[in-house]
């Protein structure tokens, strides 16, 4: 479990996060939502410590990590996945040099073994074949891939994930939430990810933050989404016609219309 | 680039600072190094076999030709195309070139890490990403740029050597004598000691530039502009000191 507690930061005048409080389970997928610019990768960055904030405090199952040495965040970071929004592979690695990469640095593993554990994750994200391809030989779902395979390939208890599906068709863009969604229950692990796109929200919304302005201005699921009557999350929900008439389609069915 | 340059400064000695912690595997360090090792050793031998071939060349030539009417004998110019390229030519231009060619690769290749989110990556998995990052490339560069400046010297007193006596202002012989008089085995320790202080400056100054690149894509090539205008700038003020310092 994550918490975080009246976390704040800001960037000289402005303030981007004002101050948010909430907890991330393990074994669901955590959704952090949010218009452009409202502070959800600052807060994701806030959480895994690329960013330091300015205050509040940051609980990995209860260890606090803003007031780690650096000695035991680096301890905690090898329990921790991230996959970037721009996948940020190694440009002259190749795909399986790059997931191997973390057992390289951190594992005592022989070839052997790093390379049967690469194999398995690849095979998990449904990579196998690509071991000897350069990252730019690919396309961007199996960047995406690749980067989640990295990320898992340590077994970590925290996967965070700054808007997996973005760039990817709406189909890929699926395949891709599913299967966080399956390697975050089948290791129970706590995914928190950040994204604006709807499909997911709907999708793999086991606890969702809105993010308005750096407040936290609503939390819920997915089920209580749409049965919501504030206004921002309203807005940001059904910010295209498509969706508002959807709802009231729903909403007729719902009442036997 | 935003901050005064005392906030440079402070940044920059920090960084190397970050250079002293111990590496998380060293065997990884290791390969980074020699991956380093070959793409400057190897990926810049050409270049510089041809501008220090040509920089001996057009020096011996042009020596000769004032020597020509002289009573200085003309074996001098073997002596003076040698000493040249050992104490000036070799380490400095030489470092001038790596500076464009690998100050830019450096600062280049560390900004796109830096602006695709792949620092952060390192960061993630609990790497010193400073050491990591700067460390290999340093001891690569202090350990290939000599030996790159070893072998810029030796081709410019054969290109020396080549021209003079082929358009015919002394023979062989006379050329030879001339490298092989007066030799002072502390100017080629001074070159030594240049070319590692040179590569050291070009390469921790080019790591700092692209490892704070910040912002857009156009920021890469601003960066990389800067890391080769500032580490020409340096090693040229650091030529003039160590001149007076160990002369
Ligand atoms: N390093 C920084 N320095 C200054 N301001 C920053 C920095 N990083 C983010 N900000 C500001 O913080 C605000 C929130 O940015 P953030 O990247 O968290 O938005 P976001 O919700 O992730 O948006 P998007 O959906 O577009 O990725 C923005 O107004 C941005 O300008
Ligand atoms: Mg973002």
């Amino acid at each position: 479990m994550i918490e975080v507690k009246d976390v704040r930061k800001r960037f000289g005048e402005q303030e981007v996060l004002k101050g948010i409080t909430s907890q991330f389970l393990p074994g669901q997928t955590n959704l952090i939502i949010g218009k452009s610019g409202s502070g959800k990768t600052v807060l994701i960055k806030c959480i895994v410590g690329l960013m330091i904030p300015d205050e509040g405090e940051i609980l990995y199952d209860g260890r606090d990590f803003t007031k780690m040495t650096i000695k035991e965040k680096k301890e905690l970071r090898k329990e921790l996945g991230m996959l970037f929004q721009g996948n940020a592979l190694f440009d002259s690695l190749t795909v399986e040099e790059n997931v191997r990469f973390p057992l390289d640095m951190f594992t005592k593993m022989t070839l052997k073994e790093k390379t049967d554990r690469v194999n398995e994750v690849l095979s998990r994200v449904n990579l196998q074949g690509a071991n000897n391809k350069y990252p730019s030989q690919t396309s961007g779902g199996m960047q995406k891939r690749t980067g989640i395979a990295r990320a898992i390939v340590m077994n970590p208890k925290y996967l965070f994930c700054d808007e997996p599906n973005s760039g990817l068709d709406p189909k890929t863009a699926i395949v891709i939430d599913e299967l966080i969604r399956e390697i975050t229950l089948e290791n129970n692990i706590t995914t928190i990810i950040n994204t604006h796109d709807m499909n997911s929200v709907i999708g793999a919304g086991d606890k969702i933050l809105f993010l308005h302005q750096g407040n936290k201005e609503w939390e819920g699921n997915n089920k209580t989404l749409f049965e919501t009557d504030n206004v921002e999350l309203n807005s940001f929900i059904f910010a295209s016609e498509f969706l508002k008439e959807a709802k009231e389609v729903r909403l007729r069915k719902m009442r036997g219309l | 680039m935003k901050g005064g340059w005392i906030f440079h400064i402070g940044r920059y000695v920090k960084l190397l600072g970050s250079l002293f912690t111990k590496p998380e595997r060293r065997a990884m360090y290791w390969k980074e190094t020699a991956r380093m090792m070959s793409d400057f050793g190897i990926g810049s031998l050409l270049i510089v076999i041809i501008i220090s071939f040509f920089i001996g060349a057009v020096s011996a030539v042009q020596f000769a030709y004032n020597l020509s009417d002289s009573l200085v004998p003309m074996y001098f110019v073997g002596y003076v195309v040698k000493e040249s390229m050992i104490l000036e030519f070799a380490p400095t231009v030489t470092c001038l070139i790596l500076a464009g060619k690998i100050g830019s690769n450096i600062a280049s290749e560390l900004g796109t890490m830096r602006l695709t989110e792949q620092i952060d990556a390192l960061e993630i998995m609990g790497i010193n990403t400073s050491s990591y990052l700067v460390g290999p490339k340093i001891v690569a560069a202090i350990t290939m740029i000599p030996l790159l400046v070893i072998i810029a010297a030796f081709t410019g007193i054969v290109g020396g050597g080549i021209a003079s006596v082929s358009s015919g202002y002394l023979s062989q012989a006379e050329y030879l004598q001339g490298v092989q008089s007066f030799f002072v085995a502390f100017n080629v320790r001074v070159m030594i000691i240049k070319a590692v202080v040179f590569g050291f400056i070009l390469t921790s100054v080019s790591c700092y530039q692209g490892f704070y690149a910040s912002g857009s894509a156009i920021e890469i090539g601003k960066a990389s502009t800067r890391a080769v205008v500032i580490s020409c700038i340096l090693v040229l003020l650091a030529d003039y000191v160590l001149a007076w310092m160990l002369l």
